[in-house]
């Protein structure tokens, strides 16, 4: 067990800067999640933790010694790739024992903490076979075996669950969860499955672009995001953003088609802003409902337990989702209701959070 | 493609059987050749039903070439060449590899280079090297005058000389120093998943034992191709031994198979002569019989 201090990290290949100077605490036993889009550094930041790339700038530091320029090996993490990188050509049990061996450990021990480690992962009858005969999950799991033999201070998982059809990934999620709730150790996992981070996370890391966007439980990322890629980012569908201008009296919306009214928040006239909507938190009404938004049906995608229905306003595409019996057809004309409390603003330049703009919200009048 | 096509799966055997009809003849007419007494291999034309001297002609090429000794001397040199080859094809490419390091590109470059350099066109060169392997640094020596100085100091002439003429050593080393297998292994080697070594970074394994412990075992396929490819080259290689052999004692098979050839004007003991050719292409073809599963393998199938 340990923590991670990440001290203004930054990584360039030859001119390129692919991190841009990343800071993160990561307390002991904690498990974090970055979260981003292929190629906003999140795999590099996580190669950089395990020493796997080399640290252009700033400082890793585990249990406060500075770790830059130590090997992999005398760093204390281990790590599940992605393929899982079994050696083909060692068993089940020379796999998980490798390090171990390596390290010169006794045969007897290894012997020993193998069986351990197969008996928590219910491996112990594949222990002869070769990866080529295992399953994905099997795979996955001496994969992770392999991590876990050498009581690492620290996991380091790099989209481990990738490779696994949906329902094999549902159930490895939990049974990470539920080792990690049992060795209790320091875990960073790197994911840009956005079930995967919320359901796994003790905290959320949401990367952009080589930069951290937002650090915060899942619950905080999803109810009060940072910033306007946060907000698309995380929640399936994604949020609505519907692109506005403050005026005297409030918000002018859609080209100046909808207004909506509320105080000023001190922001200058003319500032332009974004207002996202989760699709969740928007109702179904009968049109011209008072307070309502009045919108054409364009498509409905039914999930099920619920349906998302894409909605024509003013010729921008809005998405609502609800688990009430509604079928509308497409064509169809429905009102739709949004609460202030679910609304959220950002600034149309720097795309930051408006936190000022929510707390004086009052009645819509769209 | 999968068709049934019941003329042209025809025609395709035909073409296969002729194909190996014009590779088997010779070695028909060899064998036959080799069981013939001396009066019927010299009937023109030569009667193709196997003749009854057969063991008495292997008997007699095998005593007469002195045999026994000489398919000893072949087979250490061809299994030396290909150990030989192996290992220094296998460190090469694995440094060419694995490790960034000044003039890497070159080196390799180097390396390639020498495919266009066959042991023919650099023989005068490298037999003046065997036969005193410290001669390039006697001229060095005698180029920069330090020889000059020595002799001037301590008053002891410098001539460095160390001659692998008439030795195993002569006989393999000139033949391990190409690019073939180098080139062979660096193509292995950049197929197999860089996180495998990243695995093995992270479960503590340095260098050396990342190659012995996962990069071996892997390339077991391309070592038996390798090996067996060399071990024939080696096997079949006759200007070099004829060169650097002038005592009996180190004579390969395939040389002293012009024992057996009649001189001008000799016996036509063409039987014989048949009989030893048979004897000296018998080791090649039971290393590439036992080693033809891996050989194969190791030259098509990359394994996941």
């Amino acid at each position: 067990m340990a923590s991670i201090t990440i001290r203004d990290v930054k990584k360039s290949y030859a001119k390129m800067q692919v991190v841009h100077g990343v800071d993160l605490d990561i307390a002991s036993g904690e498990f974090v999640v970055i979260l981003g889009p292929s190629g906003c550094g999140k795999s590099t930041l996580l190669r950089m933790i395990a020493g796997l790339e080399d640290i252009s700038g700033g400082e890793i530091a585990i249990d406060g010694t500075v770790v830059n320029k130590l090997e992999p090996r005398e760093r204390g993490c281990a790590m599940v790739f992605q393929n899982y990188a079994l050696y083909p050509h060692m068993s089940v049990a020379q796999n998980i024992g490798y390090s171990l061996k390596v390290a010169g450990v006794p045969a007897a021990e290894r012997t020993q903490r193998i069986q351990a480690v197969a008996r928590t992962l219910e491996l112990e009858h594949l222990l002869d076979r070769k990866p080529m005969a295992l399953s994905g999950g099997q795979r996955q799991r001496v994969a992770m075996g392999r991590a876990m033999i050498r009581e690492p201070k620290v996991f380091l998982f790099d989209e481990p669950l990738s490779n696994l059809d949906a329902k094999l990934r549902v159930q490895m999620r939990s049974e990470i969860r539920k080792l990690h709730r049992r060795l209790n150790a320091t875990s960073v996992f790197v994911t840009h499955d956005q079930v995967e981070a919320m359901t796994l996370a003790d905290r959320l890391v949401v990367m952009n672009g080589g930069r951290v966007e937002q650090v915060g439980t899942p619950a905080e990322i999803y109810s009060r995001p940072a910033s306007r890629f946060v907000a698309t980012f995380v929640g399936a569908p994604a949020m609505n953003i519907l692109e506005g201008t403050v005026e005297l009296d409030g918000l002018s919306l859609l080209g100046g088609s909808r207004h909506l009214t509320m105080a000023r928040a001190g922001l200058p006239v003319g500032t332009k802003v974004a207002m996202g909507i989760r699709p969740e938190a928007v109702r179904l009404v009968a049109p011209g409902t008072a307070g309502a938004l009045n919108a054409t049906v364009d498509l409905v995608e039914e999930l099920g337990a619920g349906r998302v229905i894409y909605v024509d306003l003013d010729g921008a595409s809005f998405s609502v989702m609800t688990s009430e019996a509604v079928h509308p057809e497409p064509g169809s004309a429905v009102g739709l209701k949004i609460s202030p409390d679910d609304l959220h603003f950002f600034s149309s330049d720097t795309g930051t959070r408006l936190e000022v703009f929510k707390a004086s919200v009052p009645e819509p009048a769209l | 493609m999968v068709e049934r096509t019941p003329f042209l799966n025809f025609f395709t055997h035909v073409i296969l059987f002729v194909g190996f009809v014009l590779c088997i003849a010779p070695f028909a007419v060899v064998a036959i050749a080799a069981s013939h007494n001396l009066k019927d291999v010299n009937d023109v034309p030569m009667s193709l039903l196997p003749g009854s001297d057969f063991w008495l002609n292997i008997k007699t090429a095998w005593t007469t070439a002195d045999l026994g000794p000489k398919l000893l001397n072949s087979f250490i040199m061809a299994a030396g060449v290909a150990a030989g080859k192996v290992i220094i094809s296998a460190l090469t490419a694995f440094s060419i590899v694995y490790f960034r390091y000044p003039g890497r590109t070159f080196i390799f470059w180097l390396i390639f280079v020498t495919l266009m350099l066959p042991l023919e066109v650099r023989i005068v060169p490298t037999y003046a090297v065997v036969a005193n392997v410290l001669s390039p640094y006697q001229a060095i020596l005698d180029v920069t005058g330090l020889s000059w100085l020595i002799e001037k100091v301590s008053g002891v002439q410098v001539s460095l000389s160390l001659g692998l003429l008439n030795s195993y050593s002569g006989l393999i080393l000139p033949l391990i120093a190409t690019a073939t297998g180098t080139f062979l292994y660096r193509q292995f080697f950049l197929t197999v998943p860089d996180e495998l070594t990243e695995a093995a970074r992270m479960d503590g394994a340095g260098a050396l034992r990342f190659f012995v412990d996962i990069l071996l075992p892997l390339s077991r396929n391309n070592m038996a191709a390798l090996g067996t490819i060399m071990f024939l080259w080696a096997w079949n290689q006759y200007l070099w031994p004829l060169l650097i052999t002038t005592d009996q004692s180190h004579a390969t098979a395939v040389t002293e198979l012009k024992q057996l050839i009649p001189n001008v004007g000799g016996i036509p003991e063409w039987n014989i002569a048949m009989a030893g050719t048979l004897i000296v292409m018998l080791p090649p073809l039971i290393v590439v019989v036992l080693m033809q599963r891996w050989f194969v393998r190791g030259l098509i199938a990359t394994e996941k």
